[in-house]
């Protein structure tokens, strides 16, 4: 699978991200900066990593979403291209317009590291097919603003669709959006991580790519890797 | 302020200046004249306590500060140690006190970016920060405000930079009520070949700015950290920093990325007193003289005097001398980091600093003089007040509610609340996150070494004999990274007290150091960095000022050179719970005497350095043979309160026995004997033979397994109420 990470400044889980993807490909992925004009050519995945683009100062992903990368980025997704988004990757997709939806302050307003549970949603997604529909797997979640929010009419579509990726639940797959010990940042309907139309794009607030090590504590984060891998290589 | 507008320099304005009438008299005859007013500024935020450790520095030289694997001690802007395959950890810890008090979130957010530069400066990338705080009674008006404060500044500043916060400690006493303590550490890895110093070098070669522009902030910080608070102290927020943690991410990036190249000759962040103590100290170590002008400074605000460009102590800004041939290189690693950079002078052999602004002359000053000429003293100490004698106790609880009541308490309760609120994870290398070790665990990338990172110090036991306190709170450091494995190899110390002017309190300073000294050299546990903060003290409303307990609080650094092998508090089902140390029932200055009878009297538990070292070495070797499972450390609290936070920190329970000790359940329980251990180990009888062996006391507590806390009257408490009861203090306090 030939991987890039797009670099903007500020972003600062880039190598958690090339750590996780070179485990599960064996090889480095291409690092991409925020002024380049185009992708490396032949790509199978684009990842907009976590971090604190432009310091997420007017609002998270905002700027970020208007660097010169990002005219090749919706090239790359108008053709059909993968993409994953995870915590600032995920708000500069929204602020993009390329995922629905926006990430508020946490409800609690402050930042929250630690660990979460996700159920899977679908999993007949090249981001999910190393998990059974409804598996619950841990992740570590870090952001201070990814309290998911929509329109009602784009949520209906949203869950109508089958576009929820990951919802934030209890360790037994109970769901309670109402319950900030099991949907942390008060998302609507416990929503961590969406879909785009084609399935092709995935964005979410937990970190994966930080628990894919059995020394670090697991390795529930790497089905997302190893599925990946496995559908766009296949 | 325009020059022209300036006073005319005299000694009423070098005394509003902080310099004292005899160190402007050293002024005078240094210069041969009178200084200008950009001069007097220079030094006298040189002659700050803060730049000069005038007060502390005869006694900080008695520090042990060498072994075979200290590659830079003290006197860099962070101290080096070997950590294998080529490799060097890169740590110091600093205060950001008075800042704190001030304005908490922008005082603690600069904390922790000011420590972060001084270990990227020397090449290093930073991999964990932690912290050590301070704050006063729970019930006083202002504690909630400045934790508040204090944890989003920290959590502000080092989840942007993207540095993983992984550990510290926190401490509250209503001694800290006008004046909190903020202590940052930061730990970076280099490549023991790139690592970059201070010292100036090669005359004519450009000296260069890089990072924020220079504003009006700060101007006269470190004098304003150099003395006492008084009511007006929040008046002073203009002279608190504001940090940008994004530009110091780019910063760190941009330097980094220069420090692969072979451009730099020397390079050190401005901190404290800014422009001027990196000019001044870049150019004094290499013995050259430096010229600067400051029209080529980067400046925020129009209209700026030389000496506010020179005091300023805005952030997130570096200078760098280059090699001639490089500046180009340089200058299109700093654009493509959209970070200013500018050549604002060059080394000259003069030995003299020149500042020059708008043409003319600011300041002239010879280098040497204003460092070798520094003011030192060795100020009266007097000894402190011995606390009272400890009345025979008789424990009104009994030992599952002083349990309870300990678990909950302040200085003991979870920190989640805390560190729930610092990304612990950004870099992917965390291996034991905050609370799951007695250290926290960070692999070094692409090896298998792991550093295990602490901070330490019980300030009750310092006030009560500051000696022993610092002493202990060396050793404390050591045995927490030993009980996960690790190999201690050094410490960081910041050094905090109050007026070095109050006799007692020079007296408790200068004890410290005696105590931590004994300790570092017994455990071969030398100091490679720190950092002193006196004046901490809080003007009371009859017009006398209270100062804080003494902390010397010590950032120790361990090394495994397996990660793998590192151990936590939590234990599997089936192993024989086991305690190493001697048990005497020590409760004198005990948080159980604190907290059940309202005592603070006594004196704290002896420490016998050699069965630390005994005991230590003992531990770390059956850990490195995977004999012990499960480790902690008995501290605060003793040991029950120990035995109840293994069974917190994973599934299995635990079931005491009855400790057939022959002393009190509450001394056996709750002392605090120093040099102890909790370990978790398969076959208890064999571990016991080997610890008669090495002549380290050994005794079985019992078994894990069940599903909570069984205690020796075949009580069970449940694993969900002690995590109850031990997480509702800080939700409490903060959320209410």
């Amino acid at each position: 699978m030939k991987a890039a990470i797009v670099v903007f400044p500020g972003t600062n889980r880039e190598r958690d991200m090339a750590i996780a993807l070179r485990s599960v490909t064996g090889q480095a992925p291409a690092m991409v900066w925020h002024r380049d004009a185009a992708l490396p050519a032949g790509l199978d995945l684009v990842v907009l990593p976590g971090g604190f683009s432009y310091g997420d100062y007017l609002r998270c992903g905002a700027m970020a979403a208007h660097a010169p990368i990002m005219t090749a980025i919706r090239e790359f997704a108008q053709k059909g291209g993968h993409i994953l988004g995870v915590c600032n990757g995920f708000q500069i997709l929204t602020e993009a317009q390329l995922l629905p939806g926006a990430l508020l302050r946490n409800a609690s307003l402050r930042f929250l590291s630690q660990d979460c549970f996700l159920r899977v949603e679908r999993n007949d997604t090249p981001f999910t097919r190393h998990w059974a529909k409804g598996d619950v797997y841990r992740t570590p979640m870090a952001h201070g603003d990814g309290n998911y929010i929509a329109e009602a009419e784009t949520i209906r579509m949203l869950e109508d669709t089958g576009r929820v990726a990951f919802r934030y639940v209890a360790e037994n797959g109970r769901m309670d959006a109402g319950d900030p010990q099991l949907n942390p940042n008060g998302s609507m309907n416990a929503i961590a991580g969406v879909f785009s139309e084609n399935l092709r794009i995935c964005g979410m607030m937990p970190h994966p790519e930080d628990l894919v090590d059995p020394l670090m504590g697991g390795e529930d984060g790497k089905p997302l890797f190893t599925g990946l891998v496995e559908a766009l290589v296949g | 302020m325009s020059a022209k507008a300036q006073r005319p320099v005299d000694e009423a304005l070098a005394r509003e200046f902080g310099l004292t009438a005899e160190e402007y008299g050293k002024v005078l005859a240094i210069m041969g004249r009178t200084p200008s007013f950009t001069e007097l500024g220079i030094f006298s935020v040189m002659w700050s306590e803060h730049c000069s450790y005038k007060s502390s520095r005869a006694y900080l030289k008695t520090l042990p500060t060498t072994a075979p694997w200290v590659i830079h001690g003290p006197g860099e802007n962070a101290g080096v140690v070997d950590i294998g395959q080529g490799l060097a950890a890169i740590f110091k810890m600093e205060s950001h006190n008075h800042p704190s008090f001030i304005e908490p979130y922008q005082g603690a957010a600069t904390g922790v970016g000011g420590i972060l530069r001084d270990v990227f400066t020397m090449g290093a990338r930073p991999v964990a920060n932690l912290n050590a705080l301070r704050f006063g009674d729970p019930d006083n008006a202002q504690t909630r405000r400045i934790v508040d404060g204090v944890v989003r500044g920290v959590g502000g500043y080092g989840n942007c930079v993207g540095v993983p916060t992984v550990g510290g400690e926190i401490n509250f006493h209503p001694a800290y009520d006008g004046n909190p303590l903020v202590n940052a550490m930061t730990v970076g890895v280099a490549r023991q070949d790139r690592i970059f110093l201070s010292a100036a070098a090669g005359i004519g070669n450009p000296v260069i700015y890089v990072g924020s522009k220079t504003g009006r902030d700060g101007i006269h910080g470190a004098t304003m950290s150099s003395s006492e608070f008084d009511e007006d102290a929040l008046a002073k927020r203009p002279t608190v920093q504001v940090g940008d943690p994004f530009v110091e991410k780019l910063l760190i990036e941009a330097c980094l990325e220069l420090m692969a190249t072979d451009a730099i000759v020397a390079i050190q962040d401005m901190g404290a007193a800014g422009l001027t103590s990196s000019a001044v100290e870049m150019a004094g170590k290499g013995g050259v003289g430096i010229d600067l002008d400051l029209d080529n400074v980067p400046q925020r605000e129009r209209g700026m005097s030389a000496y506010e460009m020179m005091l300023s102590e805005s952030q997130e800004r570096m200078l760098i001398v280059l090699r001639p041939d490089r500046t180009e290189q340089a200058r299109a690693i700093f654009d493509k980091w959209e970070l200013d950079f500018a050549v604002i002078g060059h080394l000259t052999d003069t030995g003299n600093i020149v500042i020059r602004h708008k043409g003319a002359v600011e300041a002239d000053i010879p280098l040497a003089p204003l460092a070798d000429q520094a003011p030192v003293y060795h100020r009266p100490t007097a000894p402190a007040q011995p606390p009272l004698p400890m009345e025979p106790v008789i424990d009104p609880v009994g030992t599952e509610q002083a349990l309870m009541r300990l678990i909950g308490c302040p200085d003991l309760a979870s920190r989640a609340w805390v560190y729930n609120q610092y990304d612990s994870t950004v870099g992917g290398q965390t291996v034991r996150r905050p609370g799951a070790a007695d250290a926290a665990i960070v692999k070094v990338e692409d090896t298998e070494l792991g550093l295990a990172l602490t901070t330490d110090c019980t300030p009750r036991y310092c006030r009560a004999n500051a000696k022993l306190g610092g002493a202990q709170a060396v050793a404390e450091a050591w045995r927490n990274i030993t009980a996960t494995g690790a190999r201690p190899l050094a410490v960081t110390d910041n050094l905090n007290f109050g007026s070095p002017e109050k006799p007692e309190v020079m007296g408790q300073f200068v004890d410290a150091i005696a105590g931590m000294g004994e300790a570092c050299r017994a455990l071969d546990f030398p100091v490679v960095s720190g950092n002193v903060s006196l004046y901490n003290e809080t003007r009371m409303p009859d017009g006398t000022s209270q100062s804080i307990l003494p902390t010397p609080a010590i950032g120790g650094l361990g090394v495994l050179d397996d990660v793998r092998l590192a151990v936590g508090l939590e234990m599997p089902d089936g192993c024989d719970i086991m305690l190493l140390g001697e048990t005497k029932g020590q409760l004198g200055q005990s948080i159980w005497l604190r907290e059940i009878l309202g005592s603070q009297d006594g004196e704290p538990p002896t420490l016998d350095l050699a069965a630390e070292r005994r005991n230590g070495d003992f531990v770390r070797e059956l850990i490195g043979q995977r004999t012990i499972i499960a480790c902690h450390d008995v501290a605060d609290g003793g040991v029950l309160v120990a035995v109840a936070e293994m069974v917190m920190a994973g599934q299995a329970g635990c079931v005491l026995d009855s400790p057939q000790s022959g002393m009190r359940p509450e001394a056996f329980w709750f002392g605090e004997d120093q040099s102890r251990y909790i370990v978790a180990v398969r076959d208890g009888t064999a571990l016991a033979a080997m610890a008669e062996r090495a002549g380290v006391p050994c005794r079985r507590l019992g078994r894990s397994g069940g599903q909570g806390l069984t205690l020796p009257n075949g009580s069970t408490i449940s694993k969900e109420r002690l995590v109850a009861v031990h997480s509702e203090f800080f939700p409490r306090l903060m959320d209410r």
